[in-house]
């Protein structure tokens, strides 16, 4: 049941960021190149989402059960430390190099672009090496 | 700061924004959970701490991504799909979003659109760092280095 709920949001998720642009590297960053010809569009993408998921995130945080009677997991940390900032930083600096974040990486792979092959093998390969860091920090 | 109106698209960018925020917002109604890619694919890279049944769903949402382009392609051909980085630089690119979101918790879709959309100091602090990183990087390859 929740596989196929998560299935069909997935779906939907990346129609959106096929439809909204988002899934071309070269759009994603000349809306990042503000010195150049600035395409604002991207702004337009955070806004019309963040629209439609406003309410619901509200309702959400209020909830102890979801519609369908599954435990709400919101994230419950509220500290800015230095991982948060850190790694958001790398992120958006790879963010920058290629104008692939991690969802239009997978969905550009859906479509058999080359380059996303080995953008998102590179990206799995970026999350392993955390997990590694993560349980070698936890040892010593 | 000159507007480039040429690629400006105004309404199939808030209508796939719509979208997006629709499928997160179903999201955390039905199934509780927030629908952050970096956190989906990353929790399937270290099932020892999963919970049983913790995966399915993260694999289900995968490869809602992954159709979504053959589903795309039942209703009008595919928009250009333009990458002009290098292959060294894609694997840079890849390495550091990995590893980025993974230690700030998320990415545009779990910070940008959820975490903004539940008002999280937490995310909107991430969503300004990546954002200005973005911008900054950018900034650096295209108009310094060139």
């Amino acid at each position: 049941m929740f596989a196929f709920l998560s299935f069909g949001v997935g779906l939907v998720f990346g129609l959106g960021l096929i439809v909204s642009g988002m899934a071309n590297p070269a759009k994603v960053l000349g809306f990042l190149d503000l010195a150049g010809p600035w395409d604002p569009s991207l702004a337009l993408v955070m806004a019309g989402a963040i629209a439609v998921a406003f309410l619901p995130f509200q309702w959400a945080k209020r909830q102890k059960m979801s519609l369908l009677g599954a435990p709400m997991q919101l994230p419950t940390s509220t500290r800015l430390d230095r991982r948060l900032v850190l790694g958001s930083v790398l992120f958006g600096a790879g963010w920058g190099v290629a104008g692939f974040c991690p969802g239009p990486g997978l969905v550009a792979l859906g479509m058999g672009v080359p380059q996303a092959y080995v953008f998102v093998l590179a990206m799995l390969a970026g999350m392993l090496l955390f997990e590694g860091l993560e349980r070698w920090r936890a040892k010593t | 700061m000159t507007i480039d109106w040429n690629n400006f698209t105004p309404w199939s960018s808030l209508l796939g924004g719509a979208l997006i925020g629709a499928a997160a917002g179903m999201f955390i109604l039905l199934n509780g959970r927030i629908a952050g890619i970096s956190g989906v694919l990353g929790g399937l890279l270290r099932p020892a701490s999963l919970a049983p049944g913790d995966s399915g769903w993260r694999v289900a949402f995968v490869l809602g991504l992954l159709v979504a382009p053959l589903v795309y392609l039942l209703f009008a051909a595919w928009p250009a799909v333009v990458v002009d980085a290098s292959y060294g630089a894609l694997v840079l690119a890849g390495l550091l979003v990995g590893v980025g979101t993974r230690y700030g918790a998320g990415c545009t879709s779990g910070h940008g659109v959820c975490g903004i959309s539940r008002l999280s100091p937490r995310s909107l602090a991430a969503t300004a760092c990546f954002m200005a990183a973005g911008f900054a990087t950018v900034y650096a390859v295209r108009h310094l280095f060139v």
